[in-house]
């Protein structure tokens, strides 16, 4: 018989090096499914996991795309992540993302074609906040009223999806555009311009946002009072308030702060790499944060890993598809797979196996 | 009805049940008999052995010693089922019910030859209609109330047509209003000839629903009566005994005042909390006030209204002359009032936090642990190292969880951490509640030492052999009434049985 016994602390090793042995798992069932799909199971995985990053062609194209899609991911995953660890369910990322980017755009195109260097600036200043507005409206119902944040989060990313219809169609809308939905391009505004900084590399500043966000979440969890609040919030809600923790406090904490950084990465995506407000700019970097937090163990630098482990997979997902013609659908399994092996393989860490015979009752 | 015909005519007998754990002896040679229709009440403190006894008659723990005989019959139930299917079933104090699945599909789970659905769900309405406790099988356990669910587990088992039905303190979660339903119930059954051997600390109930009273002491049978004619203080000394070890205590010269309470009142923050009335209270420096009183009157209520978790009006607690009533809890740790909880696992303690995080829990504020929002984690596990040196708790060190440590250390772990901030006020609720003797020891020697050093110090307990050993005076909680404090030494067991009854305020003089 094969027990499960519960040890009496978690092990760090194993919480090490489960993801490891997730990612081998996901890798061998991946490769079974591609080999089902007639696809070459080898060829397959080289491409999504090593392709992206090596390939000769692909490589230089590929590389920098990888910090352009992980850094939207890792900033809003860092902030979700201190509300998770203290039981506060922020599921409207995608929203609070949306409205960062309108804010953000909006404040920059309102001084189009101005050149001053404070338009930037001020552009992230009105990302973030609107963003920290954005989730502090479940905040504040769930302080005042004790609404539930996870369904009113979730329901202004819907609120929010219709805003971002309505200004890019209008209040937005590119005056030069002949008609097309959408808002001027960034590209042609140099002052409100989130280029690359090191040309090649995909480095934005969004990026240098996200790594400041990682080193900021691991100081404030490891060394700040804050930090330690949060997760003993998680850990014993009880024990908190016997300490002295204000829970409402908490609460706007912890969604303003996710807020905000879902608010920063909006604007940095909007003003980037996509370039202009569009209808469908938002590609569900909101949600797939909401992974993106839980595979790298609510702790910065596993979310720093994830986020670039997340981003790979995308981008050796579509290369998959160009390459092998490995449907959409496969990919997304592949990705659920990892998702699965890497809970699953939790059980690890916290339980011992043992194989035994078993005790007579 | 004397013991001899009791016994020819029992239902249920057990003779010489004994079961023993490492370090104590849950039951010594328990003999009673549960006679058919009689509803029969098991009595004792926290502690007594109740719930090893009950548990030994449903097959979940095997006696060390003794046997059963259940209508004449040799019973030895190896398991629950065994149990079940000779007609003794029990209705647990926390239910064992899936909220997801529905009435019928939890009924179904808990029996051992279910019939098919249709048939059940017909069963489980005529049933419960019978009984007087309607019952829809399609609902969802998780939207039922407290009080309906009790409903489910009680059905479950009248499905399976006892003899004799056991129930552990099955009022505790319910309102008066049900509980009238469930009495009307439990008559019902008697009068078709099931016996209901029924566990409660509430003496009011017993009274008025049971029979017989067997009530246990330290894991032996100490005395048997009919509680109808018993008022509920009679009870009360027949659970405490009337040896309470008063051990001589030097009446030390009574300080100022260092923590006054003026008719607080504060609504319980839960549904089946107990609310406080007109709470009011002296305590002096170097002086230990004994809180007793039964469980669920009050005490979580009355420790979360002085360590903050609960506020009071503004100008009805006072520390030292100033007005904390609406203080939160750390400005009231700044000024010197320390608090321990009961629950150690959860509340004052996080269980899958190291005990140098746990340090930090209550001290971060008076052991200046913490620099302009930045812990000071170095200074921290010196403190955690401190307690554990102090207090001679058993750990491999303070990097380990604080879930990791038996209940003994952790509750020692706990005391430490707060006498060693060196509080002006020290309230602890059930300081020794499931530790070991010598734990136990240690813990109240701490608290004597600390009053001796000019704390005051507020003992909440159920142990009243506790509260006589170490405090100077005492009183009692009464559905979140107090009652006056009366000097320990020379109080005799029937003041405190109408104090912890809450009838003293018409005697006391």
């Amino acid at each position: 018989m094969i027990h499960l016994e519960k040890r009496p602390q978690p092990s760090q090793f194993w919480a090490g090096f489960t993801p490891i042995l997730a990612v081998i798992a996901t890798m061998i069932a991946g490769g079974f499914m591609f080999w089902m799909l007639g696809k070459p199971p080898l060829e397959a995985i080289r491409t999504i996991f090593w392709d992206p990053l090596f390939h000769e062609t692909f490589g230089p194209y590929s590389r920098p795309q990888l910090l352009v899609k992980a850094a939207p991911l890792i900033l809003i995953a860092i902030g979700l992540s201190l509300g998770f660890r203290a039981g506060i369910w922020n599921i409207g990322a995608e929203g609070q993302y949306i409205i960062g980017a309108i804010c953000g755009a909006g404040v920059g195109l309102a001084f189009y074609p101005s050149e001053s260097v404070l338009i930037f600036p001020a552009m992230v200043l009105a990302g973030a906040l609107g963003g920290w507005i954005w989730a502090m409206i479940p905040g504040l119902l769930k302080v005042k009223f004790g609404t539930n944040e996870i369904l009113v989060s979730l329901m202004l990313v819907y609120v929010a999806e219709n805003l971002l219809a309505s200004v890019s169609q209008g209040l937005l809308k590119n005056p030069e555009g002949m008609g097309f939905p959408g808002s001027r391009n960034f590209r042609d505004f140099p002052a409100a311009y989130n280029a690359e900084l090191i040309s090649g590399t995909g480095m934005h500043w969004g990026v240098a946002a996200a790594f400041v966000a990682v080193i900021f979440a691991y100081v404030l969890l490891t060394r700040h009072m804050l930090g330690f609040q949060v997760r003993l919030t998680g850990e014993a809600p009880r024990a908190a308030r016997f300490a002295g923790v204000n829970p409402s406090r908490l609460i706007l904490f912890c969604l303003g702060t996710s807020g905000a950084l879902a608010g920063l990465a909006g604007l940095f995506e909007v003003s980037g790499p996509s370039g202009q407000v569009t209808i469908d700019f938002n590609s569900g970097y909101g949600f797939t944060a909401i992974i993106v937090a839980f595979l790298g163990r609510l702790h910065p630098i596993g979310i720093l890993l994830a986020g670039l482990l997340m981003a790979l997979t995308y981008i050796g997902g579509e290369l998959a598809q160009l390459m092998l013609g490995l449907p959409a659908a496969a990919i997304q399994m592949f990705q659920g797979m990892l998702m699965f092996f890497l809970l699953a393989m939790d059980v690890l860490s916290h339980y011992r196996i043992r194989f035994n015979k078993t005790v007579p009752a | 009805m004397t013991g001899d015909t009791r016994h020819q005519n029992a239902l249920l007998t057990l003779e010489g049940m004994t079961k023993a754990y490492p370090g104590v002896v849950a039951n010594d040679q328990v003999s009673f008999s549960i006679l058919p229709g009689e509803v029969h009440a098991l009595l004792g403190e926290n502690g007594a052995g109740k719930s090893t006894l009950v548990k030994m008659i449903y097959g979940l723990v095997k006696p060390d010693a003794g046997h059963m005989t259940l209508r004449g019959e040799s019973f030895a139930p190896v398991n629950p089922a065994a149990a079940r299917s000779s007609g003794v079933t029990m209705v647990f104090q926390h239910f064992s019910l899936f909220n997801a699945l529905s009435v019928a599909e939890n009924i179904s789970l808990g029996m051992d030859n279910p019939p098919d659905r249709r048939a059940l769900s017909a069963r489980i309405r005529e049933v419960s209609h019978a009984y007087g406790l309607p019952l829809d099988p399609g609902r969802i356990v998780g939207e039922l109330s407290a009080g309906e669910r009790q409903r489910v587990e009680i059905i479950r088992c009248l499905l399976q047509d006892p003899k004799l039905l056991i129930m552990d303190e099955p009022t505790s979660v319910l309102t008066p209003q049900e509980v009238d339903i469930l009495f009307e119930t439990l008559r019902k059954l008697t009068a078709e000839g099931t016996a209901i051997l029924y566990i409660s600390h509430k003496l009011e109930e017993i009274r008025s629903l049971c029979e017989h009273a067997t009530v246990l002491r330290l894991g032996k049978v100490v005395d048997t009566c009919d509680p109808r004619e018993k008022s509920a203080r009679q009870l009360a000394e027949m659970m405490v005994g009337d040896t309470l070890h008063v051990p001589f205590r030097e009446s030390a010269e009574p300080g100022a005042v260092a923590l006054a309470m003026s008719d607080v009142s504060m609504t319980s923050p839960t549904e089946f909390g107990t609310s406080l009335r007109n709470i009011s209270l002296e305590v002096r420096k170097g002086e230990v006030l004994g809180i007793g009183g039964v469980a669920g009157n009050g005490q979580d209520e009355l420790l979360a209204v002085l360590s903050g978790e609960g506020r009071a009006q503004s100008g009805t607690i006072k520390l030292a002359d100033e007005d904390i009533g609406m203080m939160h809890p750390n400005a009231r740790r700044a000024r010197g009032l320390l608090t321990a909880p009961e629950e150690r696992l959860g509340h004052s303690a996080a269980p899958d936090m190291s005990l140098t995080e746990n340090a930090l829990l209550t001290g971060s504020v008076r052991e200046k642990l913490v620099k302009r929002g930045f812990l000071r984690w170095g200074k921290t596990e010196q403190f955690a190292r401190k307690i554990i040196k102090d207090f001679d708790v058993r750990t491999p060190g303070p990097d380990n969880t604080a879930g990791s440590l038996s209940g003994g250390n952790l509750q020692k772990f706990v005391i430490g951490r707060e006498v060693l901030q060196r509080p002006d006020v020290l309230v602890v609720n059930q300081p020794t509640w499931g530790v070991d003797a010598s734990a136990a020891a240690a813990i109240r020697q701490s608290l004597l030492d600390l009053a001796h050093h000019g704390a005051a110090v507020i003992v909440i307990s159920q142990d009243l052999d506790e509260l006589m050993e170490i405090s100077d005076r005492f009183t009692a909680l009464n559905e979140g009434r107090l009652a006056d404090p009366v000097p320990t030494q020379g109080l005799d067991v029937e003041t405190i049985g109408l104090m912890m009854g809450g009838g003293e305020r018409e005697t006391a003089a």
